[in-house]
């Protein structure tokens, strides 16, 4: 099935109504984290997963979609693209809500609970190679675009431009209502790039001192599902490696660990990739005297059974 | 000989080779042999105390070895054997 925008004269319209359900996240104070810290510095972090397909993609989706839905390009194409998940996850439901066909590449390995929803979702999956991660399923999309150039319409989220426009749009100006202005730093992992080049953008043109942090996983295989090693992977075109003032990076272990302490002192279970920016803004906030230091977290810990299992094993009798 | 696959993002550190050879008679021997003759791999695989990463996956042919014997987990002849990393995708 493919689908035709001017046949589907409500299409805009349903679109524009979906954009009640992304966006304007809470933006929570982690002060736990921050004990023994200056007192004069607090962590806060934007809770991603409380949107449309349960993750930050939403935002990127929802804009990426709206831009095929009038596209004349688009026209009578299926929806192609690759995901390591929670952008599928984000494009399935929107296209569910939409009524509209999906097409996703997706590595073999990515978690049963992702696969899941995607199939709950009507979603039609192409399984990758499971050695090569996301590099694997982007090669495919463009093979199926070039076996069939009449049949399918690349969405392609790691070159879109409204995959960053979505954060400067959103993300940034939320950040900078939720703290009044007062953000002295933002701390961001890179994936597809789109959050962090996006949100500092933008966070740079409402106050030009406001410090931004990019990090990455610090391995090429790494458990941090989302963030990449921009050494050993394939760049995001939209990537802007000048932008960031400062570079670091954090290791799963790091992550698994904030995890634990944040399920223990916060309440909340996060993905590895969300504990990850929280132990890249602690590090920052450890460094000051004075600021308010702000992250994402992208997903919680709801599709990641297996690390679940792994952290939390039942004590052995 | 046993095969082991190597992902993609690590063959930068293997010269570009895919697949690794290697007669051990279990898993932990393989990988010791493998960082042996590719030192680079080695903090990519093991922790400090020479154990894989805890979250680093090994599959002897379908199987993962936390179903097996873990790293003494013995390996058949002419085991494939696979290191199966994280997707590093683009969460944001």
């Amino acid at each position: 099935m493919t689908f035709n925008a001017p046949a589907c004269p409500g299409l805009l319209q349903r679109h524009r109504a979906l954009s009640s359900r992304v966006g304007n996240t809470p933006l929570v104070r982690f002060d736990a984290l921050a004990k023994g810290l200056s007192p004069n510095v607090s962590i806060h972090a934007k809770l991603e997963w409380h949107q449309i397909g349960g993750s930050v993609k939403a935002r990127a989706a929802h804009g990426i979609l709206g831009d095929a839905i009038i596209d004349p390009a688009s026209q009578g194409r299926q929806l192609l693209d690759a995901s390591s998940g929670n952008t599928g996850i984000a494009y399935g439901a929107l296209c569910a809500a939409l009524g509209l066909p999906l097409t996703l590449c997706l590595p073999s390995n990515a978690s049963p609970e992702r696969k899941a929803i995607l199939r709950g979702f009507g979603v039609d999956v192409i399984e990758t190679s499971p050695f090569d991660g996301t590099d694997g399923a982007q090669a495919r999309c463009r093979e199926l675009v070039a076996e069939h150039p009449d049949r399918y319409y690349y969405l392609d989220q790691y070159s879109h431009p409204a995959n960053r426009r979505a954060h400067r749009q959103g993300t940034a100006e939320e950040i900078w209502t939720q703290t009044d202005g007062q953000v002295t730093h933002f701390v961001a992992g890179l994936g597809t790039t789109g959050s962090f080049n996006g949100t500092t953008s933008r966070l740079k043109e409402l106050n030009p001192a406001i410090h931004c942090t990019a990090f990455q996983p610090d391995s090429a295989l790494h458990g941090l599902e989302g963030w990449k090693h921009m050494e050993t992977a394939r760049v995001p075109e939209i990537h802007d490696p000048s932008i960031a003032d400062a570079h670091r990076t954090v290791s799963t272990e790091a992550a698994y660990a904030m995890i634990r302490k944040v399920a223990a002192t916060e309440g909340l279970l996060i993905s590895p990739s969300a504990a990850a920016n929280l132990c890249a803004a602690l590090e920052v906030a450890r460094e000051l005297d004075t600021g308010t230091v702000v992250t994402l977290l992208a997903d919680d810990a709801s599709k990641y059974g297996d690390v679940l299992a792994h952290l939390f094993k039942a004590p052995t009798a | 000989m046993h095969q082991l696959i190597i992902p993609t993002p690590l063959r930068k550190f293997t010269g570009g080779l895919g697949v690794f050879e290697s007669d051990a008679a279990d898993v932990q021997g393989l990988i010791a042999s493998l960082v042996s003759a590719h030192e680079g791999l080695k903090p990519h695989i093991l922790d400090e105390s020479g154990a894989l990463r805890t979250f680093i996956r090994v599959y002897v042919g379908d199987e993962d070895i936390q179903e097996l014997q873990g790293e003494a987990t013995p390996l058949p002849p002419k085991s494939e054997v696979s290191i199966i990393p994280a997707i590093a995708g683009g969460i944001a």
